[in-house]
């Protein structure tokens, strides 16, 4: 279990870093915390032909506040966000899912924006920062940019970022101070991969309320109806997220409509309970 | 008894160097001018080779079966009668028979190297439809593993009790189908060797990870065409065994094959993908089991069907048939059952051969039988322990030979089950499950019970028609000439802290401090010859053959210090660590000298062996020590999610004599955390096309800290009528009930939806299945 033969390279600063990404037209990826890509490379599902590490550039791990959002550098680290080193904006959010992301040691170097850029169905941080309706910040040869999550992440594994383009920061917009929020999440043993993954945040003094379900097989899904039922205050059982997933053409076997029934449903009681 | 001799809790002496990090695995081992080796693993399951293409300018650093000269396939023989031996090649020859099979081996300068070669050889396959499932395997028409076999059952048997009889009486017959899913046996180092040729010794020379060097000794010189004299097998610090690492690996063929024909030392060591998809798995059985049971729930009679998934080739030396002729041999339990018969067929089909693992065929057997005993519970509506305890051997009884002709040597069963229905606190249990929880999730208790025939002797392994039958355990003791001691056994301790326990069983006769006696273990160059590490022998037998081979040694000492301390020989004992006779005493470093450097001084009669002894060793009746426990759970099981969570776990348990309750209660520990495994998490599944879909320990889950329960035991001590200090085996017994306590919590809390799990692991899946089935008959 030992990668191929690859390429390194340590970029000076995020321009360098797209440079060096640009430089050849093989396959190149940067290397964040390498909490995926280090795993994929020594089972050599992933077979990069230069890696570009982008860990330790300090300008991909500041954090600042720019009014009605959080600008959280890509390379801030889960444990950073558990440890409360970045502000809270979120009543808590961030810091309590950062806390659930696999072990401590993977959150020690696992970066945020790795994990966007990564894509894992299973992971954390795409399903909790698209119900937190973030947006992602990206640079590259065509320039620097800001995309939605919803249009970023298109399919499993699978992101809107062009060769050579990286992940800079992630723009979370804060919640106000009596925004709910819940986050579940089913998974085999703590630390596991997800099988699945409810979240909704209701901000009513922004007008903003997401529902959405991860540890799918694709990209997280919006759940609309249920979102809808949280504005109406209304409860939501098991039944109830049954229904709302079927309804929008959801289809998952049994055991899947179960567990994300659940677990949309445990999230949204959680959100407003005490 | 001494204070550091059996009975003490003596603090494990090799876990200095392992606390430190300072163990000493094949991997630590470097040999000068060696290559690591890589494997091209067949991508199919079943499927014949069309042709390889070696990368061009590699040919002499890439091989196939065609470059093996002077290398047989593994044949495990067995004398049972209609057993279809499959020989397990160490390339596959013509047909690959399970994803991961080794295929051709590539040498690289470093582990990188011969993998980038690997990725580079190019195998075609023409696909064949496998046999997967072992049900569908058994059947007439199922593709065939082994072509020439006409079908794919390795071995059938049955053994017809007088069921007639018991059926007319019994009031009712519950019936009732359980499995075993297939699993890894997980040791924290995997398989791994070093092989070398010594143009000195005339002798290869092999590191490897094994439980037993001796057998791997005669497989290696079996298969490479070499005089076992020619083969020295060292186990260094092994990192847990379990099973896995009982038998030849192809691997280990490969990597000595090259080091005879290069001249140069080859390493392979295991990674953990090739060992989840690749490596030997364990426990796949099925059963289907009936009990004729009276209106009180005591069985009068028991049916069984059992089913093994043996995989594709038979592993050598123990066969793919030992996990059936356990199960068959063990699934009444420990209960007094008046008929009983049972068929066995192992099964062959296109997925990694089968191994026991620790417990061997018993977690399967005691998963069907104390779930079934359970259901004969519930029928008559009686607590089950109650039914466990009016069927169980009684102490007055023992020893008792049971219904499969097995004879406990001695134990209170019943009396277990009574201690753990009092430390469980099945009032307050049940109580609780009355008012229910908070939390909506729904408590459930569970027992199971066992009896665990360990160190099975010749008389044992020769009925099961292996090959490599266990005799006389010999041990070797040496006083040095400073009066240390020197064991040499021919066992190997990987994890049973047997470098601490066989210097107590010293200790106990000789009075000798642990700390002054060194443990040699795992090495054919220098140890006596033992079939090894396995069936919970060793304490036992290397136990029991280090206290004789240490009275010889008394004897002798005696003999030189009647005659140094001027008095009569049966005035003189060995205690403490000396010679003390009636007006003075001796170190054991004045024999020493006198032996070794002061001959001079040595009694006319002296034994002229020294003080040194190479003694064997064997309970007599030879058939195995019984030792027995019930383990009780409470869970509590999430109906919407289907997790289970393991609120209170107790064990108790007997092993006679205990050498160190402290190693005793790490054994438990150990093996109760593997059979919460096995209960709940630990599974190696295949798709339809015999793919592998838990290939790493993302989808393959293992219990951790939070699913482990902290442990409560309790040790009930009834020695051995037939062995040394009476000391029993216990090493693999907390793995047997395991899975049937959690099942029967798991069902005790489902009664309410009359829903039953029938399958390890019992995941959140299987839960979920299991309610909605319920569910679905209700409706």
């Amino acid at each position: 279990m030992k990668p191929a033969r690859f390429d390194y390279a340590r970029a000076g600063d995020i321009a360098d870093a797209i440079r060096l990404l640009g430089s050849t037209d093989g396959f190149n990826k940067p290397l964040g915390g390498g909490m995926s890509l280090g795993p994929m490379m020594n089972l050599r599902l992933a077979q990069p032909d230069l890696v570009v590490e982008v860990r330790g550039l300090d300008a991909l791990k500041t954090v600042s506040d720019e009014g009605d959002r959080l600008v959280v550098g890509a390379g801030v680290t889960h444990a950073a966000i558990e440890d409360g080193k970045v502000p809270d904006t979120t009543n808590g959010m961030m810091r309590s899912v950062a806390g659930q992301i696999a072990y401590r040691a993977v959150r020690n170097r696992g970066t945020i924006g790795g994990s966007i850029a990564h894509a894992d169905p299973a992971a954390d941080w795409p399903t909790a920062l698209r119900a937190l309706g973030a947006e992602v910040a990206i640079d590259g040869p065509g320039g620097a940019r800001v995309v939605p999550l919803s249009e970023f992440q298109l399919a499993a594994f699978t992101v809107a970022l062009e060769p050579a383009d990286i992940v800079t920061a992630l723009h979370v917009p804060k919640l106000s101070p009596g925004a709910r929020w819940g986050y579940y999440k089913i998974c085999r043993k703590p630390g596991e991969f997800a099988d699945s993954i409810g979240t909704v945040v209701h901000d009513p003094d922004r007008g903003y309320t997401g529902v959405v379900l991860g540890a799918t097989d694709g990209a997280p899904l919006d759940v609309p109806a249920l979102a809808e039922a949280v504005r109406a205050g209304k409860d939501v059982e098991i039944d109830d997220a049954k229904a709302a997933l079927a309804a929008q053409g959801a289809t998952f076997d049994d055991y899947g409509n179960q567990i994300h029934a659940v677990a949309l449903s445990r999230a949204i009681k959680g959100a407003f309970a005490s | 008894m001494s204070d550091t001799g059996i009975g003490a809790s003596v603090l494990r002496k090799e876990d200095r160097r392992f606390l430190a990090g300072r163990g000493n695995y094949v991997a630590d081992i470097a040999a000068a001018g060696e290559v690591a080796l890589a494997f091209v693993r067949s991508p199919v399951a079943h499927g014949r080779i069309r042709s390889i293409v070696k990368p061009e300018g590699a040919e002499n650093r890439v091989f196939t079966a065609d470059d093996l000269d002077g290398v047989e396939p593994m044949r495990a023989p067995s004398k049972l009668p209609g057993y279809k031996p499959a020989d397990f090649p160490a390339l596959a020859i013509d047909k690959v028979r399970f994803v991961g099979e080794t295929v051709v081996a590539c040498a690289g300068a470093t582990r990188a190297e011969a993998e980038d070669l690997a990725q580079a050889v190019e195998v075609d396959y023409e696909e064949l439809a496998p046999a997967v499932d072992m049900l569908e395997a058994r059947k007439p028409g199922a593709p065939l593993v082994h072509d020439a076999w006409g079908d794919n059952i390795a071995l059938a048997t049955r053994t017809d009790g007088d069921m007639d009889s018991v059926r007319a009486r019994a009031a009712h017959s519950v019936t009732r189908e359980f499995r075993m899913s297939r699993q890894a046996m997980v040791p924290m180092e995997g398989r791994a060797v070093l092989a070398e040729w010594n143009p000195r010794m005339d002798q290869l020379i092999v590191h490897t990870a094994t439980q037993v060097p001796h057998l791997i000794r005669a497989g290696l010189a079996t298969f490479l065409g070499l005089e076992q004299r020619q083969v020295r097998v060292i186990a260094p610090d092994v990192g847990g065994g379990f099973g896995l690492k009982t038998y030849v690996q192809p691997e280990e063929l490969v990597a000595c094959w090259y080091a005879m024909k290069f001249g140069r030392p080859a390493r392979w060591i295991s990674d953990r993908r090739e060992h989840l998809i690749a490596d030997a798995n364990c426990r796949e059985h099925h059963y289907i089991v009936t009990a004729h049971a009276d209106e009180e729930g005591k069985i009068l009679g028991l049916e069984g069907e059992v089913t093994v998934d043996a995989g594709a080739y038979s592993i050598y030396p123990f066969t793919n048939c030992l996990e059936a002729a356990m199960a068959g041999g063990n699934l009444p339990g420990p209960y007094a059952i008046e008929a009983y018969g049972v068929k066995t067929w192992t099964v062959v089909t296109n997925k990694p051969p089968l191994v026991p693992y620790r417990g061997v065929a018993r977690p399967g057997v005691a998963f069907a039988m104390e779930m079934l005993v359970d259901a004969v519970a519930r029928t008559v509506g009686r607590e089950p322990h109650e039914v466990r305890m009016i069927n169980m051997v009684p102490a007055s009884a023992m020893p008792y030979t049971n219904i499969a002709k097995k004879t406990f040597d001695s134990g209170d069963h019943a009396g277990a089950v009574a201690k753990a229905v009092q430390m469980i606190d099945i009032e307050a249990v049940r109580e609780r499950q009355a008012r229910g929880e908070p939390d909506g999730r729904l408590i459930g208790l569970g027992f199971g019970s066992y009896v665990e025939q360990a160190a099975h002797g010749t008389s044992v392994f020769a009925s099961w028609g292996v090959q490599m039958v266990p005799g006389y355990e010999q041990a070797g003791a040496k006083l040095t000439p400073d009066g240390g001691l020197e064991l040499r056994v021919g066992v190997q301790s990987h994890g049973q802290g047997m470098e601490t326990t066989l210097a107590q069983v010293a200790s106990e006769i000789l009075g000798i401090d642990p700390e002054n006696v060194s443990v040699i273990h795992g090495d054919t160059g220098l140890t006596p010859y033992s079939t090894g590490t396995y069936a919970s022998r060793s304490i036992v037998m290397a136990g029991g053959a280090v206290s004789r081979a240490c009275k010889v040694l008394v004897e002798r000492m005696q003999t030189i210090g009647a005659h140094l301390l001027q008095c009569e020989r049966d005035e003189v004992r060995v205690a403490d660590g000396r010679v003390m006779g009636p007006s003075g005493d001796l170190p054991f470093s004045e024999i020493g000298r006198v032996w070794y450097m002061n001959p001079e001084e040595l009694p006319a009669d002296v034994d002229t062996d020294g003080i040194e002894a190479v003694v064997g060793y064997r309970p007599e009746p030879d058939h195995g020590t019984f030792s027995y426990s019930t383990h009780a759970a409470v869970v509590a099981v999430d109906t919407d999610t289907g997790a289970v969570e393991v609120l209170d776990y107790v064990v108790v348990e007997d092993c006679g004599t205990m050498v160190n309750p402290m190693v005793v209660s790490g054994q438990v520990y150990g093996g109760a955390a593997q059979g919460i495994g096995t209960a709940l998490f630990e599974e190696s599944p295949f798709d339809e096309l015999g793919q592998p879909l838990a290939s790493t320990f993302a989808d393959y889950h293992l219990p951790g800290a939070a699913e482990v329960p902290a442990f409560r035991l309790a040790h009930m001590v009834t020695p051995s009528p037939h062995t040394e200090h009476g000391i029993k085996g216990m090493g693999e017994g907390s793995t047997i009930p395991t899975p049937a306590v959690i099942g029967n919590a798991v069902n005790d809390a489902l009664r309410r939806y009359g829903a039953e799990v029938n399958e390890t692991p019992i995941s959140p899946r299987r839960v979920l299945a299991a309610i909605s089935a319920a569910r679905g008959e209700a409706a």
